[in-house]
């Protein structure tokens, strides 16, 4: 019973019960340690408790090089590693003012959408393992090993790439880098297709998702709420479009955008960002410019005395990195403001009165990834 | 001894003349018992095995993989070797749970269904038992099935295996009344409950043909509610693994988990005979009365073929349905058969009697 | 609104908050005791609004621990950044500002958790990461532990 000491203070009334989606549950993607208060089929209360990945990413900044941290980035949200890896990137050239070349930024912009779509294809197809279509999993991996051949020829691994270096890339892209993305992108836009047709359109989907778990847009801003969950609740919050980085200012991509709130508006907000993301690498791909893949950097790097604060949109919500330095080679406080850390907050919230089935639905369309969380 | 294989009556009548020459009549009957029941035995089990393969194979190609395919040729021998698998596994006993209740509830669950799959036709003439209420025998015995579920949820002390098991009692017992009113429809339509006599109306034609709408309405929420009732496809909220891992059973290990895994694929077994035979015709091949020489050439098919592939058919359905949709949850599952169904249900056999009495059947 | 006049509105509101030059947003240092008043004024004049928290943050600058606050207004679109230190080392206490952004709920048990600093008001102050029996607050700079720690 030591969870119950651990509790706060609260009275348990009749009838109600705890039960524990432990660490170790096929539906909570990872390891977090959900328990959850039940009165009958209805949740009353849900406390996570996380720390079982905990790894002290934050700690092991501050005796790294700047190098060294992207390697570290990389595992926090290994679902969209390359976006984490740009954003400490950006914070180095950003604070030593150094001007990266236009072909390192058009490269980096279209891995990034790829590995956007690659995440939202992960996402969809645990979204509907949970709810029960046991098929959308193969669907969906099935789509995402095409992504991971292309990374996989020109960076060399799978998942956890750490392609890019304050500066640039670390070498350039393969030659077949870009046929192959053009044909993948013809290829998905054929299935993607099929995703709609097996899970959007089915009543049973519909009657499972549409009003369940709520949330309106001041809760989103409150709870701080980013990313495909907070703009399907009708909060306009995307970096790519309010700090643009790379060259997203040049490309022409709409901004997803619903305000419905609940699982079902979450779900088409995630699918309608994987046609934007084809939008804007179709664009970017035939246009990539000729020149070095890295600008000149000192071997060591020191950033000046000072703090910076970096913002990227992840494929989850916004990531920041606030880091204070002074002067040496390595960080005094590096911190990571981490999407799924604070889309967690929300989920006691929302899940009020809902059914314990629904728990599972709402856990899943908010699209926490646990490292992310405890880093 | 004629063994026809387009009539099974005579060869059932030669081996019961001949042992009712050799031994005296108690025991002729008590060998004739047996080797029923050693027939039905093997029966069950053959199919058991055959359909966790299918199962398997059916998922596989939905889902753009092939399946099993390494133990034997095209992995026939698969399901035997998860079967030894699971005879050889511990058997996990809980400290606090009800011994007794335990170790029956299994049991209590293959009695119910062996009990069923005695009453329904095979061939012309290769039937167990032929009573004259046999649907409504069919449907009383399989509910037995509930009370081995919920002894298994209640004794494995475990607040999962008890939600799981409160579930699947609720859902098992409001469909069984969709079951049995649907299979009320055709009763009305054949004017009889006997396996044998609704076999043999159909062979100027399958019923579902001759009841034209409300056969056809039957037959749609008769599947529905028959996929409800064996725990299956979109309604398995009690063995939800992505969220109350494995339900009832969790407690449960080895040779009793494959009780219940068995189980439920001849539950499913049962459910395809029985829409197969009332719906669709049994082993009466597909007649269109009025043409002979079409039905002549039909009749070349032996009986047995046409049984194996209307049940096969309906099972492949259920299957499909099993892997295409996400599940429902339980108070839509008690909304669907109580606000929808029922009444659909009700209004449907009115409709039919009204046709039945009209004459405006074919 | 502009920096200057955002600055000068702040300077308005608590004049013991010492501005922090050439920084990406405007910063302030506050004194601890002011820090609640503030941060509620923040959150409700119409012309402030600062509605967004995305970034609570516990710093140990070697002398002193402390947190830094970045708010950010959804409809103004305007940025601060708050800070506040104290000496001491031993029981440093701050306000919580949970009741005012539900965000800062996990941010700030997370400083509780690596740096030991209390926030009063808090509705659920316990660690996050950490067993409860953990002894010692692990992001501090002087915190050593020979068996986790591995020093090359």
């Amino acid at each position: 019973m030591k969870e119950i000491i651990n509790l706060p203070v609260q009275s348990i009334e009749e009838e109600e019960y705890h039960i524990n989606m432990g660490p170790q549950h096929p539906s909570t993607h990872g390891v977090l340690r959900l328990v959850v208060t039940l009165q009958g089929e209805t949740v009353k209360k849900v406390q996570p408790h996380c720390g079982y990945i905990h790894r002290g990413i934050e700690k092991m900044c501050e005796k790294d090089t700047y190098q060294q941290i992207i390697h570290l980035t990389d595992r926090m949200d290994y679902l969209s590693a390359h976006i984490n890896n740009h954003a400490v990137c950006l914070l180095v050239e950003g604070a030593l003012e150094v001007e990266v070349p236009e072909r390192v930024k058009y490269i980096r912009t279209i891995i990034d959408e790829l590995n956007r779509i690659a995440s939202h294809q992960l996402w969809w197809c645990s979204f509907g393992m949970d709810l029960g279509g046991l098929t959308c999993f193969f669907y969906g991996l099935r789509d995402r090993e095409r992504i991971l051949d292309i990374f996989e020829e020109s960076f060399g691994s799978r998942l956890l790439h750490s392609y890019y270096t304050p500066g640039g890339l670390m070498q350039d892209i393969h030659p077949n880098f870009q046929k192959r993305t053009k044909d993948f992108i013809k290829y998905f836009r054929k299935k993607i297709k099929d995703y709609d047709r097996i899970l959007s359109g089915n009543v049973i989907f519909e009657n499972r998702s549409k009003g369940i778990g709520v949330m309106s847009k001041e809760v989103a801003i409150n709870y701080g709420v980013t990313g495909p969950s907070g703009r399907a609740s009708g909060w306009v919050c995307d970096i790519r479009k309010k700090f643009p980085y790379g060259v997203y200012d040049k490309v022409d991509f709409k901004e997803v955008f619903r305000t419905d709130g609940d699982t079902y508006g979450r779900y088409m907000a995630r699918l309608d960002e994987m046609r934007e993301s084809m939008k804007i690498i179709e664009q970017l791909i035939d246009n990539i410019p000729e020149g070095d893949y890295s600008a000149k950097m000192k071997p060591i790097i020191k950033l000046p005395a000072g703090e910076y604060y970096q913002r990227v949109e992840s494929a989850r919500g916004e990531l920041g990195i606030y880091c204070i330095s002074d002067g040496n080679k390595t960080p005094v406080r590096f911190k990571f403001r981490t999407p799924s850390f604070v889309n967690l907050g929300v989920l006691d919230k929302i899940s009020r009165d809902m059914k314990i089935a629904d728990l599972v639905a709402i856990g899943a369309s908010l699209d926490l990834v646990i490292p992310d969380i405890d880093r | 001894m004629a063994f026809n294989i387009y009539d099974f009556t005579s060869f059932n009548q030669s081996i019961d003349e001949a042992l009712y020459e050799w031994l005296p009549p108690f025991w002729a009957l008590i060998v004739e018992m047996t080797i029923i029941g050693l027939v039905f035995l093997l029966a069950y089990a053959i199919v058991g095995l055959l359909l966790v393969y299918a199962e398997r194979k059916v998922c596989a190609f939905m889902q753009n993989r092939i399946g099993p395919n390494r133990v034997g040729p095209y992995g026939i021998f698969q399901t035997i070797a998860d079967f030894i698998k699971l005879l050889m596994k511990e058997l996990v006993y809980i400290k606090n749970s009800d011994k007794l209740l335990f170790n029956i509830a299994p049991f209590i669950v293959i009695i119910a269904s062996f009990m069923a799959i005695a009453a329904i036709p095979f061939a012309k003439g290769l039937h167990a038992i032929d009573f004259d209420i046999g649907i409504m025998y069919v449907v009383a015995v399989s509910s037995l099935g509930v009370v081995g579920v919920l002894l298994a949820g209640w004794s494995s002390n475990n607040k999962y295996s008890l939600i799981g098991a409160m579930r699947s009692g609720a859902q098992i017992i409001s469909y069984e009344l969709s079951v049995g009113l649907s299979l009320l429809t055709i009763i009305v339509l054949a004017g009889s409950m006997q396996f044998s006599q609704v076999v043999e109306m159909q062979s100027t034609g399958w019923f579902i043909f001759k009841g034209h709408i409300p056969a056809v309405i039957a037959f749609i929420v008769f599947l529905i509610a028959s996929t409800a009732e064996t725990n299956r496809g979109p309604f398995d909220l009690a063995e939800a693994e992505s969220e109350l891992t494995a339900g009832f059973h969790t407690e449960y290990s080895g040779i009793k988990f494959a009780f219940f895994f068995l189980a439920e694929y001849m539950n499913m077994f049962i459910v395809a005979s029985i829409a197969a035979t009332v719906f669709l015709g049994g082993w009466m091949p597909f007649h269109i009365s009025g043409l002979e020489g079409f039905n002549h050439v039909m009749d070349f098919i032996p009986p047995f073929v046409w049984y194996i592939g209307k049940t096969a058919f309906i099972i492949w359905l259920m299957m499909l349905f099993k892997w295409t949709f996400p599940r429902l949850r339980i108070d839509q599952l008690l909304n669907l058969e109580w606000k929808y169904l029922l009444p659909i249900n009700l209004v449907n056999i009115l409709i039919m009697a009204f046709i039945v009495l009209m004459g405006w059947h074919f | 609104m502009e920096a200057e006049k955002l600055i000068e509105k702040i300077l308005e509101i608590v004049p013991e908050a010492q501005l922090e030059e050439n920084k990406q947003f405007p910063t302030f240092l506050v004194p601890s005791g002011k820090f609640k008043s503030l941060a509620v004024k923040l959150k409700e004049e119409k012309e402030l609004d600062f509605d967004y928290l995305f970034c609570l943050t516990g710093v140990d600058w070697g002398t002193e621990v402390g947190v830094v606050y970045h708010f950010t207004s959804s409809f103004l679109n305007h940025s601060v950044e708050l800070k506040v230190k104290t000496e001491n080392r031993e029981n440093p206490e701050f306000d919580t500002v949970a009741d005012l952004w539900k965000a800062a709920e996990f941010f700030e048990r997370e400083v509780w958790d690596l740096f030991g600093i209390r926030f009063t008001g808090h509705p659920d102050m316990r660690r996050i990461f950490l067993e409860e029996n953990w002894v010692g607050y692990p992001m501090r700079k002087d915190y050593t532990d020979e068996v986790n720690i591995v020093e090359l």
